[in-house]
């Protein structure tokens, strides 16, 4: 089993740090994983994107061009990877701001309103674990548990304090993620 | 079973030059391969193992200072990005003249002058031709994983002291941002003043009365002393040659095409053959892993079962004139490849099989 998996919005959404704790969530689970950001000279408010792969075999290209799985938090990130998904495959996204919506048929399309249900849950931080928990629920090759053994590798310390805010966001992400 | 960990290529450097037990490290940041040092300052391995690190106030003035600790002994280490290596060059030079252990990282970017960030493998002439100044060879290796940036660590270390010549290993934007998991190897102690003694007797550690001066130069303007040292270095990279090249072999047992390539590119011409097997497409991939001293003589054996060979590498065609020198025109060879820092897609390196090779 391989997962090649594309994760864009805007710098300062928790894009890299989203994969990171998915790749941290895949060791958990004895896969193989690779994290490949897109850097540059890039800022909040760009356009920030994180290639994830999960594998149960060694990992080939970190760099691919098809995914099987794209989670879309922008429109110029829906505008440049809707077509990069594997016929089949999954698109997930957050439909704030989304003016122009995915229009493919050959591939599985589900919607996320993470934006609102993070301002709903009263902290904007944690959208990123809701989109997380989206993704878990639709593609289940990680469970909840290893994601929050994922998350108390990837954070330090100090803010494990939050892991169970986190841990509240993943799961209302599985339950509001549906078919668009 | 060692640690594992999600790290960064150039963290797992970092962090095995720690466990290594290099003595020193020393540095100037440049994207992408700062965080080598924002891990090293973070980690302070100075209040442990005594490990110094130390943002010098440019490249010159810190492959100097490697100058300086290896000439006493001491194992050194230093990365920097492709422009930034250019500045070392004549200090690698001088080191290598002198014959001392060294450990340099090259996070390759986009050339030439100040090109830009992104991953790229144009550095490869500078690397394996010497780089600096004067007959002389880097032993480099070629990591195509985060695991490698680790593990090639502890290579680089026995290799530096066994030859005592500096090593390069060549990586490039991709190897040192991407994330991967890493099982870190267990930390070995650092030398102390009586080991580094006793296995460097030729280093200035303060002049004993029961031996001469140890004297650590690369002048000599005697030409026929010079030319016996230059002789010298020859037969030190002629040993590399038979002792050291390391490669690995992807699918060439039946193959009927070979890709050549190495680093991140050899990633992404994995996938390639993949993707070539099933189309029925008999592709197969060499990785070198050691660029200098180069896999040729196994290349030119494999020369003997393909009908053609093309050389994948984010360059115009540096590597692509290795592998023409060692199979000498036993069969085609080609070349294809992005450039400036742009990455080409297994699609893409498939699409020149296609074209090129197959063809």
């Amino acid at each position: 089993m391989t997962e090649e998996i594309i994760i864009a919005g805007f710098g300062g959404q928790g894009v890299l740090s989203m994969g990171k704790i998915l790749a941290y969530s895949g060791i958990m689970q004895n896969m193989e994983v690779s994290w490949m950001p897109s850097y540059g000279p890039e800022m909040r408010g760009g356009t920030a994107n994180v290639i994830v792969i999960l594998s149960t075999e060694r990992i080939s290209s970190p760099i691919v061009n098809e995914y099987d799985t794209a989670i879309i938090l922008n429109q110029p990130s829906l505008d440049k990877f809707e077509n990069t998904v594997k016929p089949g495959g999954t698109l997930i996204y957050d439909p704030n701001g989304i003016t122009r919506h995915p229009t493919r048929k050959d591939i599985n399309i589900y919607s996320i309103e993470a934006t609102e249900e993070a301002a709903n849950m009263g902290n904007t931080k944690i959208f990123n674990m809701i989109v997380l928990g989206g993704y878990i629920k639709i593609k289940p090759l990680v469970s909840v548990d290893n994601v929050i053994k994922g998350l108390e590798k990837s954070l330090p310390k100090r803010h494990h304090h939050l892991i169970p805010e986190n841990k509240a966001a993943i799961i209302r992400g599985m339950e509001i993620v549906k078919t668009k | 079973m060692g640690e594992l960990r999600l790290m960064k290529g150039n963290e797992a450097f970092a962090e095995a030059c720690i466990r290594a037990g290099v003595d020193a490290y020393f540095g100037y940041p440049i994207t992408p391969q700062s965080e080598v040092i924002e891990y090293l300052m973070a980690a302070k391995p100075y209040e442990t193992t005594g490990m110094v690190v130390l943002q010098a106030e440019s490249e010159i003035a810190s492959i100097n200072m490697c100058y300086g600790a290896a000439g006493a002994g001491f194992l050194p280490a230093t990365s920097s990005s492709s422009p930034g290596i250019s500045l070392k060059m004549e200090g690698i030079s001088y080191m290598a003249g002198a014959e001392l252990p060294l450990i340099i990282l090259n996070v390759v970017r986009g050339g030439p002058g100040l090109g830009d960030i992104q991953p790229a493998q144009s550095d490869y002439f500078q690397a394996t031709k010497g780089g600096g100044h004067g007959d002389y060879r880097l032993y480099v290796l070629a990591p195509s994983s985060v695991q490698e940036m680790s593990d090639f660590v502890l290579i680089a270390k026995e290799i530096a002291f066994k030859y005592r010549n500096p090593v390069m290993i060549l990586s490039d934007g991709v190897i040192g941002q991407m994330m991967e998991k890493v099982e870190l190897f267990d930390p070995i102690p650092r030398r102390t003043i009586e080991e580094v003694e006793k296995q460097c007797p030729w280093a200035t550690t303060g002049k004993k009365p029961n031996r001469q001066r140890n004297i650590i130069t690369s002048l000599d303007l005697d030409p026929y002393r010079q030319e016996k040292h230059v002789l010298k270095l020859y037969e030190k990279y002629k040993r590399m040659e038979q002792e050291d090249v390391r490669y690995e072999e992807i699918q060439v047992s039946d193959a009927e095409y070979l890709l050549v390539a190495y680093g991140s590119s050899a990633r992404i011409c994995q996938k390639t053959v993949d993707l070539a097997r099933v189309e029925g497409i008999k592709l197969g991939l060499l990785r070198a892993i050691t660029l200098f001293p180069f896999p040729g003589k196994r290349i030119a054996e494999l020369a003997k079962q393909v009908k053609g060979i093309l050389a994948v590498e984010m360059s115009t065609g540096q590597l692509v004139e290795d592998v023409k020198l060692s199979v000498n025109c036993s069969v085609p060879v080609y070349h294809f490849g992005r450039t400036g820092g742009v990455i080409h897609t297994p699609t893409e390196v498939l699409d020149a099989v296609k074209n090129l090779l197959m063809k």
